[in-house]
C-alpha cells in the first residue's frame, strides 16, 4: 500500500532511532509474528463465552416473526386481532407500525423492514410478536390471519434479462448490468474454448443462530441493542433511519458472534427487536431458529457464467469472453459489489489484454442474495479455473503448464486497466504448491480404511472402484471495498501504568482480530498486558468485517494509535533524562538508548503518565469504474494455487477431497497459527460448495432450509491441508485472510475423475446414477478418454504395451493399471489421444477381440521384433492395404492387436 | 423462563453430580431446552434443532447424545454431564487447553460441543487414530476451523494423557 494514510487526533511523529545496539534483557511476547492464544479462548473452551444466543435480562419479552410461505404474492388482508388477543401477547407489529424508513439496505435501501402490501420472496417478514414466553409468541404468529393473493413467480433470470418477467420493484429489475471491455475486442485466438458454468446457492450456516436483545431508553427516545454483526455502525445507521431516532439514540454492541462470512452483513433481526423493545418499553429478545435462519439471512449469489478462452497454440492466453448472470433474489443487498467482483476478476490470476464481459445482477422472486466469503470471486474462479482446464487440454499441456505460462507479475495489467503494482506471486504459489508432498496413500488411506473412501462407512464402495484424480486451481482476489468507497477504521490505545487499553468497534467473529490487536500493541509498546474495551459504538467506526479487510484496516487503526502513544512515551522519557528523542526506541520491553546509556522498562517509564491516542486509518482512494469497467477500482490483490487431490467412484458419483495442497500470499503472517486456521476454514467452506452444499430453490421455495437436508462438511469430509505461506514484504501489515478461499478448484480434478459433473458446483453426488440432470447448456463433453482392457493379469499387461510404446505403466492398484498418452508424459498415444488402462476381470478370453489396438510405428518390421521380444505372439505376415501396411500380433494373454505403418 | 405454556411437570435431574428441580418446563421440553433455559448451563449449544450439529452433546449415563433429541422428562434418574461438569473447579482440562494452543477455537460456538465429544473419545480410545478422531467428531459441525485445528487439539491431548512432553 503505497498510498495509505492514517491521521492522528494529535499531531505526531514517528521516532526513528537507528538500529538497537543493546539487545532486550526481556523480549516481548505474544508480540507480531507469534501465536499467542486468543483472549476469548478459556472462555470459550468452558462454554462461558456470551453468545448473541446467550444474552438474557429479567422481565424480557420474546419476539418472533411471522413470514410469507409465498415467493410472491400480494397481502389482500391481515388480521391481527386474534394475536393480540392471546394472554401474553404484548405487541403485534406490521408495516404501518414502522415510524421511519420502510425500507432498508446495505447499498440500496430496497428491503422493506415489514412487507407492505406485498411480498417477494418466500419467508419475507410481514409482522412481528412480542409476548412473555416464546411459545406464547410462535402461538400468536399462528392466529395472525393474512389472506394472500398468489402472484406469478419471476424464478428465472434470464426472464429478466429478456425483459419477459412482470417488473418486480418500483426501483427495477435489474440491480446491476456492467461490462468490463478492454483491448481488441474482434481478435479470434488460434484455439478456443468455451463453456458454461453453474454456481449453486450457498449458505454461510454460521453456527450461531442470530440472536438480539434489545433495551429500550427508560424515556422511549432510544434504544441499546446487543447483537451478533460483521458492522455495527453501519446497523446503526440503516437502523436509526428505520426507527426514525437520531442515530446517538441507537447504541450497538457486540455480542458474542458465532461466526458470520457475510450472512452476518446485512440487517436481519435488529430493526425488528428494537421495534418490538421501543413499541412495548420491555426489553426483547429475539431468536431465530436454523429453519428461520435460512430465510432470514442472504445468501452466496448463484451464478451461471459463459466463458470463452481464446488463445495462441502455444497456450498464450489472448482474450477472454464472458457473460455473467448472478440472481440477486428479490432484494439488492450487495449484489451491485458482488457482481463487480465477479466481472473484474474474470481473467483470473493471468495475463490478457483483451477482454470483452458482460455482467449481469438481477432481481427475481428467490431468496436475496449478498455477500459469503469470496464475493462473487468465487463464482468467477470455478469458471476460469475449469476454462483453463480446457485450455490446457486443446493445447496439449498439463494443466499446470498453462497456469505457469499465464501467469501474472507485478506490473501486469487487468482487465479493467488497473496495473497490479504490489507484489504478485503467482507463479510462485503454483510452484510452491505442485512442491508441496502428495497424499501417502492411495484411495482409501492404507488399509483401505471404508471410513476414508468414498461414501464413507456405507460400504457402497470398495478400494477397487475408486479412481483418484488431482485438479488445479489459481485465483486472484482483491482486498477491502472498491468503486471508491471511502472505507477507513478507527481505534484509540491508552497506555497507563504499563498496562495499554485498546478500544476499536471492530467486530469479531472468530478470525481473531482481539488476539491480532494485542499482538500489535505489545510490539509496538513493549507491553505484555493489553485490555480490550467492549466493542461497541461508543467509539468511531472500524468498518466492516469483510473483503479480507480488519487486518490491514482495523490493524492498521491499531497500529497508527500504538505508534501515537509510543511516540508520546519516547517524548516523555526523552525529556526526563534530557536526551534526543530520535535516539530513543522500544526494543522488547524497554525503552532503550541507541548507545546503550539509557534502558528503562516500559513499565517504568510510563509509571504515573496516561497517554491516550486515537487513529483513523484510511487506505488509498480507489474511482467508481466508467462505463466499459475501466478504472483503478480495486485497493489490492491477493493470490492463491491450490491442488486437490480427489478420490472418485466414477460409476456411484461419490467423491471424497483426500487432500487439499495451497501455496498462499499471505503478505506477512502476523500470527501463523490464525493464518493456518483461516486457510483451513476457507478451504472446508470451498469443499462444501464444490461438492456437497446447495440450498435447492424451486420456484422460489427454498426445498432444504435444514441441517439435516443442506448438507456441510463433517469432520470426515475434512481433506488433509497442506499448506505453504508465501511472504513477500509489503510496507504494511498482513493480508487479511477472511476471504482466502478458492477451494473450489476440486471441480477441477480431472484425471482419474471422469465425472461430467465439474461444469456445476456443487458436483451432485448422485451423478452416476442420474446424468440427464445434467445443465451444460454447450451439451455433454465427451472424448475417448481410455481404452480399458480387460484381462487376467493388469500388471503383466501394462509392462507389455508400456514397454512396446517406451512408456512407464502406472498402477492404481492389482486390480488396475494404465499408461498415459503423450500430454500426460506417456508414449502410448500423441497429445490429445486416449490412455490405455487394464482391468482384472475373472472370464477368460473367448474368440477373437471385437475391438483392438493399432499401434502406429515408422519401421513395422522394428516394431514386431520388438513386440515379439516383449512376449507377443505374430499372427501373420505384413499385410498392405490402401491405408498401409501393417502385421497381426497377439499380446501376452491373446489379445490380437496390429502394428501398423502411420 | 417462568412462563408456564401448556401442560407442565416438576422433575428432578441428575447433572453434573447435582440433584436439580426442574420447575415449570413444558413436558415435552427437550433437554437442549431444560438444561440452557432452566438449569442455566450456557455450555449446552443449540443450532439445528434436529441432531446433526452435535453443538448440544452432553453425556447421557456415560454416552455421548445430543440434548436436543432427549426428552427432558426421560432423563430423570440418569447421570448427565455437562461441558460445565467436564470442566476443573480450577483451570482448564486438558483437552480444552489444547484446543486453546493448537488454535482449535475461531468463533467458539461449535466448541463446548467438540471438546464434550473429544473428552468422550478420549476416555473410551486414549489413542485414536486419525480415522477414529474423524468418525468421534463426524456428528460434530464447525464452519469456521475445517476441523484441522481441532483434529490436531485431539492428537495433543492425547499425546498428554500417554505422557508425553507438551509440544508448547
Amino acid at each position: 500500500m503505497r498510498a495509505a494514510s492514517t491521521t492522528t487526533t494529535t499531531s505526531t511523529s514517528t521516532s526513528s532511532a537507528g538500529a538497537a545496539t543493546v539487545a532486550p534483557t526481556e523480549p516481548v511476547t505474544g508480540g507480531l509474528g507469534d501465536s499467542p492464544l486468543r483472549p476469548d479462548g478459556a472462555l470459550k473452551v468452558q462454554g462461558r463465552f456470551a453468545f448473541s444466543s446467550d444474552d438474557r435480562v429479567d422481565a424480557m419479552l420474546h419476539g418472533a416473526t411471522l413470514r410469507s410461505p409465498h415467493a410472491a404474492a400480494r397481502i389482500v388482508r391481515i388480521d391481527i386481532a386474534p394475536a393480540l388477543a392471546i394472554t401474553g401477547v404484548r405487541a403485534v407489529l406490521t408495516a404501518s407500525d414502522v415510524p421511519g424508513t420502510l425500507t432498508y439496505g446495505l447499498i440500496d435501501d430496497d428491503q422493506p423492514v415489514l412487507a407492505d402490501g406485498v411480498v417477494r420472496y418466500q419467508g419475507e417478514p410481514v409482522a412481528l410478536v412480542a409476548a412473555d414466553h416464546p411459545e406464547t409468541a410462535r402461538r400468536a404468529l399462528g392466529s395472525i390471519v393474512v389472506e394472500w393473493e398468489p402472484l406469478p413467480v419471476v424464478a428465472d433470470p434470464d426472464d429478466v434479462i429478456a425483459g419477459t418477467a412482470r417488473e418486480l420493484h418500483p426501483r427495477g429489475n435489474v440491480f446491476r448490468r456492467q461490462d468490463v471491455a478492454c483491448g481488441d475486442q474482434e481478435l479470434v485466438g488460434e484455439v478456443r474454448v468455451e463453456g458454461t458454468y453453474e454456481i449453486g446457492m450457498q449458505d454461510q450456516a454460521f453456527l450461531g443462530l442470530e440472536a438480539a436483545l434489545g433495551i429500550p431508553d427508560p424515556d422511549g427516545a432510544g434504544v441499546e441493542l446487543f447483537v451478533a454483526t460483521q458492522w455495527l455502525h453501519e446497523d446503526r445507521k440503516q437502523l436509526s433511519a428505520c426507527l426514525g431516532l437520531a442515530p446517538e439514540r441507537v447504541r450497538l454492541t457486540l455480542s458474542g458472534v458465532g461466526g458470520a462470512f457475510g450472512g452476518r452483513e446485512d440487517l436481519s433481526l435488529q430493526v425488528h427487536t428494537a421495534l418490538l423493545a421501543l413499541h412495548t418499553r420491555r426489553p426483547v429478545r429475539m431468536q431465530y431458529t436454523r429453519e428461520e435462519s435460512f430465510f432470514g439471512h442472504v445468501h452466496r449469489h448463484p451464478a451461471t457464467i459463459w466463458m470463452r478462452h481464446h488463445a495462441d497454440r502455444d497456450g498464450t492466453l489472448r482474450r477472454v469472453e464472458a457473460r455473467m448472470v448472478f440472481d440477486g433474489g428479490a432484494y439488492a443487498s450487495t449484489s451491485h459489489a458482488v457482481l463487480f467482483n465477479a466481472i473484474t476478476h474474470a481473467q483470473g490470476p493471468y495475463r490478457c489484454l483483451n477482454a470483452t464481459v458482460e455482467g449481469w445482477a438481477v432481481r427475481t422472486n428467490n431468496p436475496p442474495c449478498g455477500a459469503m466469503r469470496g464475493f462473487g470471486v468465487v463464482q468467477a474462479c470455478f469458471a476460469h479455473e475449469s476454462q483453463m482446464d480446457r485450455l490446457a487440454e486443446a493445447c496439449g499441456l498439463d494443466p499446470v503448464e498453462v497456469r505457469l505460462r499465464n501467469a501474472m507479475v507485478t506490473g501486469d495489467r487487468l482487465i479493467t486497466g488497473q496495473v497490479v503494482d504490489s507484489v504478485a506471486p503467482v507463479e510462485r504459489c503454483i510452484r510452491e504448491t505442485v512442491a508441496l508432498p502428495m497424499p501417502p496413500d492411495g484411495p482409501g488411506g492404507d488399509a483401505a480404511d471404508p471410513r476414508l473412501l468414498p461414501g464413507g462407512v456405507g460400504l457402497t464402495t470398495d478400494a477397487a472402484h475408486v479412481r483418484r484424480g488431482v485438479g488445479f486451481g489459481v485465483s486472484i482476489k482483491n482486498l477491502m471495498y472498491s468503486e471508491g468507497f471511502d472505507d477507513y477504521s478507527t481505534a484509540r490505545c491508552r497506555l497507563a501504568d504499563g498496562v495499554a487499553t485498546l478500544k476499536f468497534a471492530t467486530a469479531e467473529v472468530g478470525q481473531g482480530f482481539v488476539t491480532l490487536a494485542q499482538q500489535i500493541a505489545r510490539t509496538r509498546l513493549g507491553v505484555s498486558d493489553v485490555v480490550l474495551e467492549p466493542i461497541d459504538t461508543s467509539i468511531d467506526s472500524s468498518g466492516s468485517t469483510s473483503a479480507s479487510r480488519q487486518t490491514w484496516m482495523s490493524g492498521g487503526a491499531v497500529d497508527a494509535a500504538c505508534r501515537a502513544v509510543r511516540s508520546r512515551l519516547l517524548d516523555a522519557v526523552a525529556q526526563r533524562h534530557s536526551i534526543e528523542v530520535e535516539a530513543l526506541e522500544i526494543v522488547g520491553t524497554d525503552v532503550v538508548s541507541a548507545d546503550g546509556s539509557l534502558r528503562v522498562p516500559v513499565t517504568e517509564a510510563s509509571a504515573g503518565l496516561v497517554i491516550d491516542e486515537s487513529a483513523h486509518y484510511r487506505h488509498r482512494p480507489t474511482v467508481e469504474p466508467d462505463a466499459q469497467g475501466q478504472g483503478d477500482s480495486h485497493v489490492a490483490f491477493a493470490f492463491v494455487a491450490h491442488r486437490a487431490v480427489v478420490d472418485v467412484d466414477p460409476e456411484l458419483g461419490l467423491v471424497r477431497v483426500v487432500q487439499i495442497a495451497t501455496a498462499q500470499d499471505v503478505g506477512v503472517a502476523l500470527n501463523p497459527l490464525s493464518v493456518r486456521g483461516q486457510i483451513e476454514g476457507g478451504i472446508a467452506q470451498g469443499l462444501g460448495l464444490a461438492v456437497m452444499e446447495e440450498i435447492v430453490v424451486r420456484d422460489g421455495i427454498i426445498r432444504n432450509p435444514s441441517f439435516t437436508d443442506y448438507l456441510l462438511p463433517t469432520a470426515l469430509d475434512a481433506p488433509e491441508v497442506v499448506v505453504s505461506l508465501v511472504e513477500e514484504y509489503e510496507p504494511l501489515a498482513a493480508r487479511g485472510q477472511g476471504s482466502r478461499r478458492a477451494a473450489v478448484h476440486i471441480g477441477n480434478t480431472g484425471d482419474r475423475c471422469r465425472d461430467p459433473q465439474r461444469d456445476r458446483a456443487p458436483d451432485r453426488p448422485y451423478a452416476g446414477a442420474t446424468p440427464g440432470h445434467l445443465r451444460m447448456t454447450t451439451g455433454p463433453r465427451l472424448h475417448l478418454w481410455e481404452v480399458v482392457v480387460d484381462c487376467a493379469e493388469p500388471a503383466v499387461l501394462a509392462a507389455f504395451y508400456a514397454g512396446l510404446c517406451g512408456c512407464e505403466p502406472h498402477r492404481f492398484d492389482d486390480e488396475w493399471y494404465w499408461i498415459e498418452p503423450a500430454s500426460r508424459g506417456g508414449g502410448v498415444a500423441d497429445a490429445g489421444g486416449p490412455r490405455i488402462a487394464f482391468q482384472r476381470v475373472p472370464e477368460p478370453k473367448v474368440g477373437k477381440v471385437r475391438l483392438h489396438l493399432d499401434l502406429g510405428t515408422d519401421d513395422l518390421e522394428g516394431a514386431v521384433r520388438r513386440a515379439v521380444s516383449l512376449g507377443a505372439g505374430r499372427l501373420g505376415d505384413p499385410v498392405t492395404d490402401a491405408a498401409g501396411s501393417f502385421v497381426v500380433l497377439a499380446d501376452p494373454e491373446g489379445h490380437e492387436f496390429c502394428v501398423v505403418t502411420e | 423462563m417462568s412462563e408456564v405454556n401448556g401442560p407442565s411437570e416438576r422433575f428432578r435431574l441428575h447433572v453434573n453430580g447435582a440433584d436439580r428441580e426442574v420447575v415449570d418446563a413444558f413436558a415435552g421440553a427437550s433437554l437442549l431446552n431444560v438444561l440452557r433455559d432452566h438449569l442455566g448451563l450456557p455450555a449446552v449449544k443449540g443450532a439445528c434443532e434436529q441432531g446433526e450439529c452435535g453443538s448440544c452433546s452432553v453425556l447421557l449415563d456415560g454416552t455421548l447424545v445430543c440434548s436436543c433429541l432427549v426428552l427432558a422428562a426421560s432423563a430423570t434418574g440418569r447421570e448427565i454431564v455437562t461441558l460445565e461438569g467436564l470442566t476443573p473447579a480450577a483451570g482448564l482440562s486438558d483437552v480444552q487447553r489444547a484446543f486453546i494452543e493448537e488454535g482449535a477455537v475461531q468463533c467458539g460456538f461449535c466448541t463446548p460441543g467438540l471438546i464434550t465429544a473429544v473428552h468422550d473419545l478420549l476416555d473410551r480410545r486414549p489413542d485414536p487414530a486419525d480415522a477414529d478422531i474423524r468418525e468421534a467428531l463426524a456428528g460434530n459441525l464447525c464452519r469456521c476451523t475445517g476441523y484441522g485445528r481441532v483434529f490436531a487439539a485431539v492428537r495433543t491431548a492425547a499425546a498428554w494423557r500417554r505422557g508425553e512432553a507438551e509440544t508448547h
